[in-house]
């Protein structure tokens, strides 16, 4: 197995202008400049504050149901020959970890007296995480959606009207989550004096790709700790999450970066930024991209709405392109076969985002991954969203 | 119009196309200024239909100092429902950067052209070709809306280089100190953004934009131009009261959509004239 020590900036702090080598930094029209600042401003002295930290912890832990556990899976590892632990944010509050950097946000918008939150939203986790902390904290709630994500995630729009939020279907494009991110930039770009933009992963301009690891880095920190109770003391030999815009996978790796656990993102095989992509610039970020000749961004294709996004946090592009993190693929039908497996081995119903990691051990089980490994996988979300749309598939 | 192409602009003049000189956009703007005119910059999307350099000709004869032409990006996040249906139209035709660029060298205008564009179709050209292909075409200036200030810097060497001025962009939300480092790395003239939003028509002149204007007038020489949320005469009249001159893009653009061709446009960029010159 290779080991790669890192550097002691790797998942630290970006440079001053927001980049992780030469990916980040701000790329975003002249009206949002002042409000980015603003942000990175309340997040710094929010993050090294201990009262913002002590009610975040609070949250986290009173609302979200943190610590969520991680759980050793038996039968699957007899499977599959390798010792499978997975961290279940799926047992997080709303059923997936996009609540843990919500809250954090809330919790800064009402620090700079904003009233509104809007977000982006694909597979519909992070609108209803925004929508719940919305209604937490009393503050107006717009969630922008692609219109085929509309469809296919329908029970997410269905709570997220219950939880009060307004979701407004988006039209343009692709008709998914990159076209989401397009209206909800400009409704900021419209609002930005009253309303703060709850994005949902590590990307976007600066502060957003870093300010969101560290709020997910508590899937890490956990994480690490409760594999080295189950390991008597050792770190998994892998450690694995599905990256769409990469949130989960950077809390994730943050809390392993320093130790000799191989790191594997695991991407949409149809939206496979690293993977496919080249570097681009959109979304207020410099990154892989998944971009035709001229530079016009092309549309991702995956079974999963939460993946179907044909970026990825700069974050990610920087540490593929520095060796510590690898990137690869799964495919549709390998995903679904996956998400059967855990279902079946386990009684665990994963999203479809999380089962393409699991697809990902399923294939390199014995392989890439040898025989006897320790592998930990985070279970980003649970599959109940998914279930009308998994019956018809498999149906 | 060539009473206001100076004789410097001139030795600037690409061999190529039959434009107005290259780096000719502030050195126009400021001398119809100083005569007393308003300034009058439309917009149009390029490659928007088979016959859209007519169109642009059209718009050039009919009083505008100066043009901008859009290069139509897949996600283009400072733009309204009008500027991104021409934009999804334009790349379902088939426009690419290079075509717009190169067909406009034939235009042949007497008016400064610059183009409108994203940062990602400069960043995947390469910052050097694009300029140089701005300037192979005649094309004076570039306005990249999602390149502010403190990401500039490698696009603007580039373009200083090759003799192509970038328009820089100033927001209602932009401090005060940065209007003034804006104004200074602004090429061209300063784009002063109207209203917080994103393009398209407005029923009213928001109050933010003539602000925007003053604020601009009180810390630069340069020419000020207020665009976003200008849709009409009576609007492009009132914010010349404060600003130098105005940029008029979803208006124009619409009647494009609708059907309109170059005698459209060319009316309707009278009506804009008229109403300043008023
Ligand atoms: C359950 C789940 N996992 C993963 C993702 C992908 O996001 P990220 O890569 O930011 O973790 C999503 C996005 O909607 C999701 O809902």
């Amino acid at each position: 197995m290779e080991v790669r020590s890192s550097s002691p900036t790797t998942m630290g702090e970006p440079s001053p202008s927001g980049r992780f080598g030469s990916f980040g930094g701000r790329f975003v029209p002249e009206s949002l400049v002042g409000a980015c600042k603003e942000l990175e401003a309340a997040f710094r002295s929010a993050w090294a504050d201990d009262a913002f930290q002590s009610e975040y912890a609070t949250l986290l832990r009173e609302y979200a149901g943190r610590p969520t556990p991680v759980t050793e899976c038996r039968r699957l590892s007899d499977r599959l020959g390798v010792r499978v632990l997975l961290k279940r944010e799926d047992l997080a509050h709303t059923g997936s970890h996009k609540i843990n950097n919500v809250v954090g946000q809330a919790l800064l918008a009402r620090t700079m007296g904003k009233r509104r939150l809007v977000a982006e939203t694909g597979a519909g986790q992070h609108g209803v995480a925004t929508a719940t902390a919305a209604a937490l904290f009393g503050l107006e709630c717009v969630v922008y959606m692609g219109a085929v994500d509309v469809q296919r995630q329908a029970l997410n729009v269905f709570r997220m009207n219950l939880l009060g939020a307004e979701v407004r279907p988006v039209d343009s494009g692709s008709r998914t989550l990159k076209d989401a991110i397009n209206e909800a930039m400009r409704d900021w770009v419209a609002s930005v004096e009253t309303t703060h933009y709850c994005l949902g992963s590590v990307m976007g301009p600066h502060p957003y790709p870093w300010m969101v690891r560290e709020l997910q880095r508590v899937i890490g920190d956990e994480a690490r700790r409760q594999c080295r109770e189950v390991l008597g003391g050792d770190d998994p030999d892998f450690v694995l999450a599905c990256v769409g815009g990469g949130s989960n996978a950077a809390g994730t790796f943050a809390g392993f970066v320093d130790t000799r656990a191989a790191l594997i993102g695991v991407e949409a095989a149809g939206g496979a930024a690293i993977g496919h992509g080249v570097p681009g610039v959109v979304h207020g970020m410099r990154s892989h991209l998944l971009q035709d000749e001229y530079g016009q961004v092309l549309e991702a294709h995956s079974i999963s709405a939460g993946l179907d996004y044909p970026g990825v946090g700069p974050e990610h592009a920087y540490l593929a392109e520095v060796g510590r993190a690898r990137y690869v693929e799964a495919g549709d039908d390998e995903v679904l076969d996956a998400l059967r497996l855990l279902s079946e081995t386990e009684g665990i119903i994963p999203a479809l985002e999380p089962a393409h990691a699991v697809a990902y051990v399923a294939r390199a089980a014995g392989d890439e991954i040898p025989t006897g490994s320790t592998v930990l996988v985070t279970l980003s979300g649970r599959g109940d969203k998914d279930a009308a749309e998994v019956m018809e598939l498999l149906g | 119009m060539s009473r206001v192409l100076s004789d410097a602009a001139d030795e600037t003049s690409p061999s190529g196309g039959g434009n107005a000189p290259v780096g000719s956009l502030e050195a126009t703007l400021r001398a119809a200024r100083d005569e007393g005119r308003k300034l009058l910059v439309p917009y149009v999307t390029g490659a928007l239909t088979p016959h859209w350099c007519d169109v642009v000709r059209a718009v050039a004869a009919a009083g505008a100092d100066g043009l901008e032409v859009g290069i139509p990006f897949s996600d283009p996040i400072m733009d309204g429902p009008t500027i991104q249906e021409a934009s999804a139209r334009a790349l379902a035709r088939g426009a690419t950067p290079a075509g717009i660029v190169s067909e406009l060298s034939g235009v042949d205008v007497e008016i400064p052209l610059a183009v409108m564009t994203y940062y990602n179709l400069v960043f995947r050209s390469g910052h050097r070709r694009f300029a140089r292909r701005l300037v192979e075409s005649g094309v004076a200036a570039a306005i990249v809306p999602d390149l502010p200030l403190d990401e500039v810097g490698e696009w603007a060497r580039a373009a200083d280089d090759a003799g192509v001025e970038t328009v820089m962009l100033a927001a209602p939300t932009t401090a005060d100190d940065q209007l003034e480092a804006i104004c200074r790395r602004a090429r061209g003239f300063v784009y002063g953004v109207g209203l917080l939003g994103v393009t398209g028509e407005r029923d009213e002149l928001a109050t933010s934009a003539r602000r925007m204007a003053r604020r601009l007038k009180a810390v630069t020489d340069k020419p000020v131009l207020i665009g976003v949320g200008v849709s009409t005469p009576d609007q492009a009249r009132d914010v010349c009261e404060d600003a130098d001159g105005v940029v008029v893009g979803s208006a124009l653009v619409r009647r494009l959509l609708e059907g309109g061709g170059p005698d459209e446009a060319a009316a309707f960029v009278g009506e804009l004239r008229a109403g300043i010159d008023a």
